[in-house]
């Protein structure tokens, strides 16, 4: 492999492929017209390329330049991203004026255009692709594997990378009871928060005797910060849809649904186009493999409501009703989906059990931890240096994701800085806020838990000094507070009065007693809610007053909020040591609250000052506090 | 007028009762051109199934931007189910609007990660702008409506408002708002139909 | 069976069977808002969570089957503590204006409150301001007071199969209303008031009309007269702490005059003549063959309403004679007035029902003034008319029995069985029967026809003709019903059914939703004795036996059926399918 820094030429081994991202992020940044300028440049440069994928000449020498889009490669931050094979130079926050360049001096002239690398902020070195670059290295794609580098809207690539052989494999040389037995060998948990052994759920609908039966799809993906099932769905549509049929087959249902958040129109299309490949080939329909058995897959769309992905609740919604959970039992493995044995898998579950089929039980083992084997896909947001769809290991600690592969944790201004970690979030609404003290905690089902958080569907949102806590728990009070179904009075009611509290917190109307009030529905609603939304509704309350107590206690007995992020409680005032007296602030402020002569420090009016934060964000010397 | 034909087929005193030839009333069988035939094809293809109510209330609003209530009803007895089956399903779920929205679809969204890299200040001055709250999403010109959307997937380019099927990400209130103005202005150019 | 300890204690129950009810076997009580004991659990309130072997978990006892082994723990300080706190959240959005609800000192709620001594200071109140809706004039939909529990929905839904109520909205904004923005008067509502009879709160009451029957009492231009339906007497009782199917005819009778009404009639004497019009026509039809098959009775304003809004293709089938309440209504201001020579229009007559659609009924089409006036000016449900004997000072369980005033007022066990499911096609068998044989029936209780099965059928003997009945009560019922003999008319097969009784509410009007609180099956039990029993102590126990019946046939209205009886006593019917369910 040739260094970044090396000026020759490059060889042309294997065929040579332009995979240009097109994740969300990538899309959002122009990968579309890139992608379009690419197709233009490449036919002007007089190269025979081809958008399409053929099996026969895969990996042939010679073989046409092959250009495809891909599904999100997970480098959201430093989109739109374009991979050039076989050499696996990855160019990063490529804009269409760098397309001629890079067909100009890559694609004809086997050189590197240094200045689309990606640099390590660590080390200032640039980085030629994906082994070079900590973002990747740290991480061991398993799910993701596919993702990013196939095209996602083509099958026959999907069955080049040994696609449809696990499901084969299931349908025509494993038992049920086989399949059941090897997942649950492989010590597979859902990935979709709760953290159930897949094999038990499985067996527990297979040993049920119904003559219909149903498997469901979870990708209701509906976590504020989450979007792994989307990037699975939209970069490997085939290993959800391949997933699926294992699960039926290992529990004996011939009908399977797909039920996919509306938001994701992409995943939809993609999903739906699957399903329409797999019929095409014969791996769906009432000759599946030519098992002579049944298999048919239908893609449905959320129609947005957050606790649709609780299952029962799901299960209303499929039906045409209202997305109400229904109390367990029955649970759906014994009554689900038209009052028959269901099973509901989230997204990723499925993926990993196409690899478990292929590869055995033992070999997924060999990943994660005991209690918790495998890998899990996390979005990686917030602030942090590079944010995007990450892969790692059960067992992972924290300051692996945030620090090494996150690249760190940037403050207001987006500098890195060994300070500015404050909090991460994980588990999305239902988990909750890890302190520094929790950096080195390996991340599993069971040790999260005993810390009062979940792993959830994997959100993680890194937060930096700045960030306000008990703005944080009122945000995701809020959206629980918004996607209760209304249906058990202790979320519907409860999380209006948590909130109502938080909002008297914030806005310093609080006393002793809104604190003890809090806990104590926080606690109500955590034990007497019927379903999972409920249950975990006041977590993020939970660990934020379990481990940011202090804050909670400014904001109440103090009436200031520590980070100044809470406008009621601000108090900005100038630090007159670090003020210049440069007149930027005084200049910017929309109420002429600031005075000062030039070279002199400035001064705060309260009486005038609206603590919106202008002269905080202005000022470069960081002289202003409390805001 | 529906009930004038079943009394009129049915309404006779001295009929035999056994050879009375009456089938179950139901709207659905009249004779009158559907009022919605959009709507009706929608339904046909789902097999007026009350299972499908979901999608098919999806691919209506599609085809409305909303769903006006005359429309729900007309579902229902498309579907020989009760009107308040259809408004409670529709009412439930987020993405469907009783209400008519605006012309140009503004999300922000307001997951975590745009969250905390600051949605808010942005939302507030959309709304400013536009002169709109969360209770009146719509600008009075139905040009515009401003929802949040609690995540678009897209947290990597967070903080990220969507205008109809663009993605803009790292947004700052004034970017936004430049955003908003080059739709008006696109507008007033060459308005959309 | 299963065995389990719920505190302690050992229980062995059916499989199935909920830790709610388990607990009751051994005397345990655990508190619910949400669950009726006739309904199935919505698990919505929270309340009755309960411990499983001291388990770290909550478990909700209403929907939680008891399972072999367990050890429930239905109190202890952290369950009581998360019900306090559900109680105080149900409360933060409940207005607090028990003084002047409908429910007070019979609210679910309320009582729950009380029991737990819930503060009222230390959590925000949210209470909407929302105007109440009194559309229908029957029932009141308090939306304020209303806990989102979804009883009444299930009722109006599944029990009945109106569909005018449904959850709406989510979460925060969840609301029970009838769907689309409109009143309740324009939805399917029947008025039949089981949303009323089961709500646990003050949301959904009957429209209190007595006021204006305060008005008319103290007016000395009007002359008030007043009747009471067949299953009243079996229920007002319990509004003073009596047994359920207590009869208390007699301390009605005496406890109306003494409010001043100046007549007393008998609305059984007016059941009496219902049965004989509707026998009649069932005689014409069967035997004459003159007229539609099946006859379908049609003395409950619900199912009428309920028929012409979704059942319309049966119209024919009706019976055209009005109920009970309307003939006696028109009656008091004819044939009444004329022989003590009133002013009818000065005559003011209210009814006591055990029924919010009563209050329809009044002025459901032109035929209810046959009289030339309004024929029954108020309704007033079983509950209003408890609550004006409190008001009025009455000590009503001692006070001495009364007797009803003659010309309207005898009545027959076949006229008292209305109240009952089933009771309204025994009392018309009974008369059919003499009608078409010249005999009396063998054994008079026809006792398929009784009992609280959603559909009976019956076959009865008619001098060597098999006549088949069938039964429904729960509008739910009524379509099984019905489509079997669509089916067979379709078919071009026989009828099923010559003749079927249905009735709205679940046993019969004893179950109405304008009878006292609190009614489940047991209750319902006890009230169809009571009405039962009132039948059997009777001497007179066929309607066309009915002395003061044979003396206004004679002395008024001629034939059964004849020219005047069609005049006063019989209605029409309108298809009105504005909207399908």
């Amino acid at each position: 492999m040739i260094g970044p820094s090396t000026e020759s030429a490059l060889p042309a081994i294997g065929r040579r492929r332009v995979i240009v991202c097109a994740g969300t992020g990538c899309v959002a940044n122009g990968a579309y017209p890139v992608f379009q300028a690419f197709t233009d440049q490449i036919k002007a440069a007089g190269i025979a390329a081809t958008t399409e994928f053929k099996a026969e000449e895969s990996d042939q020498p010679g073989a046409p330049l092959r250009l495809n889009q891909s599904g999100c490669q997970g480098f959201c931050q430093m989109g739109p991203l374009v991979t050039i094979l076989p050499e696996g130079i990855l160019y990063t926050k490529v804009r269409l004026a760098d397309v001629p360049e890079i067909v100009a001096s890559t694609l004809v002239g086997h050189d590197i255009v240094k200045r689309l690398l990606y640099v390590d902020p660590g080390t200032k070195k640039p980085c030629q692709g994906v082994a070079e670059i900590p973002f990747y290295q740290r991480q061991q794609r398993f799910v993701l594997r596919e993702c990013g580098t196939i095209d996602p809207a083509s099958v026959e690539e999907y069955l080049t990378h040994g696609g449809y052989t696990a499901a084969r494999k299931a349908i025509t040389a494993m038992t049920p009871e086989g399949i059941c037995r090897e997942i649950l060998q492989s010590g597979l948990r859902g990935r979709g928060g709760g953290g159930f052994p897949t094999g038990r759920k499985w067996e527990a609908a297979r040993t049920q005797r119904s003559a219909k039966k149903y498997v469901i799809c979870n990708a209701d993906e509906g976590d504020p910060g989450a979007f792994m099932n989307r990037s699975v769905m939209e970069g490997n549509p085939h290993s959800v849809l391949e997933g699926l049929m294992i699960a039926a087959r290992a529990i004996g249902a011939d009908e399977t649904l797909i039920y996919v958040r509306t938001e994701y129109p992409l995943a939809v299309a993609r999903m739906k186009q699957a399903v329409k490949d797999a019929q095409r080939l014969g791996f769906l329909g009432t000759n599946a493999f030519g098992s002579g058995q049944t298999f048919t897959c239908e893609v449905l769309e959320g129609a947005g409501a957050f606790v649709c992905g609780e299952e029962t609740a799901m299960i209303a919604s499929i039906e045409g009703h209202r997305g109400m959970p229904r109390p367990k039992p029955p649970f759906p493995a014994q009554s689900g989906l038209w009052g028959k044995p269901t099973i509901i898998n989230n997204v990723e579950t499925l993926a990993h059990c196409v690899r478990i089929i292929n590869e055995g039980a033992e070999s997924f083992r060999k990943l994660g931890t005991a209690q918790s084997p495998g890998t899990k896909t996390f979005a990686l947001t917030g602030h942090v240096a590079n944010t995007g769809l990450i892969e790692v290991p059960f067992g992972t600690t924290l300051r692996e994701i945030v620090i090494q592969i996150g690249g760190g944790i940037t403050d207001r201004r987006g500098r890195i800085g060994p300070n500015n970690f404050k909090a991460v979030q994980i588990g999305g609404p239902s988990g909750g806020c890890l302190t520094a003290d929790h950096l080195d905690l390996p991340l599993d089902y069971d040790s999260l838990r005993s810390v009062g958080a979940m792993i959830g569907s994997g959100g993680l949102v890194a937060m930096n000094q700045k960030t306000c806590m008990v703005s944080i728990a009122r945000f995701f009070m809020d959206f629980t507070q918004r996607e209760s179904c209304g249906k058990c009075v202790l979320c519907r009611e409860g999380t209006r009065q948590m909130l109502t509290l938080l909002d008297d917190i914030i806005a310093g109307r609080a006393t002793g007693e809104t604190l003890v009030l809090l806990e104590k529905l926080a606690h109500a609603v955590q034990k007497g809610s019927l379903c999972g939304l409920g249950k975990s509704a006041p977590n993020p309350v939970l660990t934020t007053l379990r481990y940011f107590r202090a804050e909670y206690d400014a904001h109440v007995f103090h009436k200031c909020c520590p980070t100044g992020q809470c406008k009621a409680l601000a108090k900005p005032s100038i630090d007159a040591d670090k003020c210049k007296g440069c007149q930027a602030c005084q200049k910017k402020c929309p109420v002429g609250a600031i005075t000062g002569d030039r070279k002199q420090a400035h001064v705060i009016d309260p009486a005038k000052c609206t603590a919106c934060g202008t002269c905080a964000d202005t000022c470069k010397f960081d002289a202003v506090v409390g805001v | 007028m529906i009930s004038n034909l079943n009394l009129e087929t049915q309404g006779q005193p001295e009929a035999a009762p056994a050879s009375a030839p009456l089938s179950k009333p139901s709207t659905k069988n009249s004779l009158a051109p559907a009022p919605f035939p959009k709507v009706a094809l929608i339904i046909e293809r789902h097999g007026r199934k009350p299972a499908r109510l979901v999608p098919i209330l999806q691919e209506v609003q599609e085809e409305y931007r909303y769903l006006p209530p005359d429309i729900l009803s007309y579902v229902a007895r498309s579907l020989n189910i009760a009107p308040a089956r259809v408004f409670g399903v529709a009412t439930f779920y987020a993405h469907f609007a009783i209400k008519p929205k605006g012309k140009h679809l503004v999300r922000l969204c307001d997951g975590t990660a745009c969250h905390v890299k600051d949605s808010v200040p942005i939302l507030d001055a959309i709304r400013f702008r536009l002169g709109v709250t969360e209770a009146q999403p719509t600008t009075r010109d139905l040009l515009f409506t401003v929802e949040t959307v609690a995540c678009l997937g897209a947290c990597g380019l967070a903080p990220v408002l969507v205008v109809d099927d663009q993605v803009y990400g790292a947004m700052t209130p004034e970017k936004a708002l430049a955003v908003l103005e080059s739709v008006r202005e696109q507008e007033r150019k060459e308005p959309s139909p | 069976m299963i065995t389990a300890r719920i505190n302690q204690i050992e229980v062995q129950v059916p499989p199935g069977t909920s830790i709610l009810d388990a607990a009751r076997r051994v005397q345990v009580n655990i508190p619910t808002l949400c669950k009726h004991r006739d309904l199935l659990p919505t698990a919505s309130c929270g309340i009755c969570i309960v411990r499983n072997k001291g388990g770290n978990k909550l478990i909700r006892a209403c929907c939680t089957p008891l399972e072999d082994g367990m050890e429930i723990t239905t109190h202890d300080r952290e369950i009581v503590e998360v019900r306090r706190s559900t109680l105080e959240l149900i409360l933060s959005n409940h207005p607090q204006a028990c003084l002047t609800c409908g429910r007070n000192g019979e609210c679910e709620l309320q009582t729950l409150a009380a029991d737990f001594n819930i503060p009222l200071e230390s959590i925000k109140r949210y209470v909407k301001d929302v105007p109440p809706d009194t559309s229908t004039g029957s029932i009141i939909l308090d939306f304020t007071k209303c806990i989102k529990c979804g009883r009444c929905v299930q009722v109006c839904q599944d029990v009945q199969n109106v569909w005018a109520l449904s959850l709406l909205d989510r979460g925060i904004n969840t609301r029970m209303a009838p769907a689309g923005d409109i009143t309740l008067a324009e939805s399917p509502c029947v008025k039949c008031g089981q949303c009323s009879a089961h709500c646990p709160t003050g949301a959904i009451v009957e429209n209190d009309e007595t006021p204006s029957v305060w008005e008319a009492l103290h007016d000395p231009e009007k002359i008030c007269v007043v009747q009471i339906a067949p299953s009243v007497r079996v229920t007002v009782g319990e509004a003073f702490g009596l047994p359920p199917g207590t009869n208390l005819t007699r301390k009605l009778y005496a406890a109306l005059r003494r409010l001043g009404f100046k007549a007393v009639f008998d609305t059984n004497f007016s059941a009496d003549v219902t049965i004989v019009e509707e026998a009649s026509e069932f005689i014409e039809r069967f035997v004459h063959q003159r007229g539609p098959l099946p006859l379908i009775t049609s003395c409950c304003p619900s199912w009428t309403d309920f028929m012409e809004k979704n059942h319309y293709d049966f119209i024919d089938n009706f019976s055209t004679a009005k109920s009970p309440q309307q003939m006696l209504g028109v009656l008091a201001k004819t044939y009444y007035a004329e022989r003590l020579k009133l002013d009818p229009a000065k005559i003011f007559m209210v009814s006591i029902m055990p029924c919010t659609a009563k209050k329809y009924e009044l002025s459901r089409t032109e035929e209810m003034y046959a009289s030339g006036h309004k024929d029954v000016d108020v309704a007033l449900t079983t509950r209003e008319l408890a609550r004006m004997l409190k008001q009025s000072g009455i000590d009503f369980l001692n006070l001495a029995d009364g007797d009803p005033d003659s010309i309207l007022g005898e009545y027959s066990g076949a006229g008292t069985i209305f109240g009952a499911t089933g009771g309204v096609m025994e009392a018309a068998l009974r008369t059919a029967y003499f009608y078409a044989t010249g005999k009396k029936l063998a054994k008079i209780e026809v006792e398929s026809v009784r009992g609280l099965a959603g559909v009976k059928e019956g076959q009865i003997d008619v001098g060597g003709a098999k006549v088949r009945v069938a039964v429904a009560h729960g509008l739910a019922n009524v379509e099984k019903v019905l489509d079997r003999v669509r089916d067979a008319r379709q078919r071009g097969l026989e009828t099923p059914y010559h003749f079927i009784e249905v009735m709205a509410c679940p046993g019969g009007c004893i179950g109405g939703g304008g009878q006292p609180y609190g009614v489940d099956n047991e209750r319902r039990k006890l009230r169809i004795a009571g009405m039962y029993q009132d039948d059997a102590d009777r001497t007179i126990r066929h309607s066309h036996e009915n002395p003061e019946v044979i003396r206004l046939y004679e002395d008024f209205l001629g034939k059964p059926l004849g020219p005047r009886a069609h005049e006063l006593l019989h209605t029409r019917y309108t298809a009105r399918p504005l909207y399908k369910r």
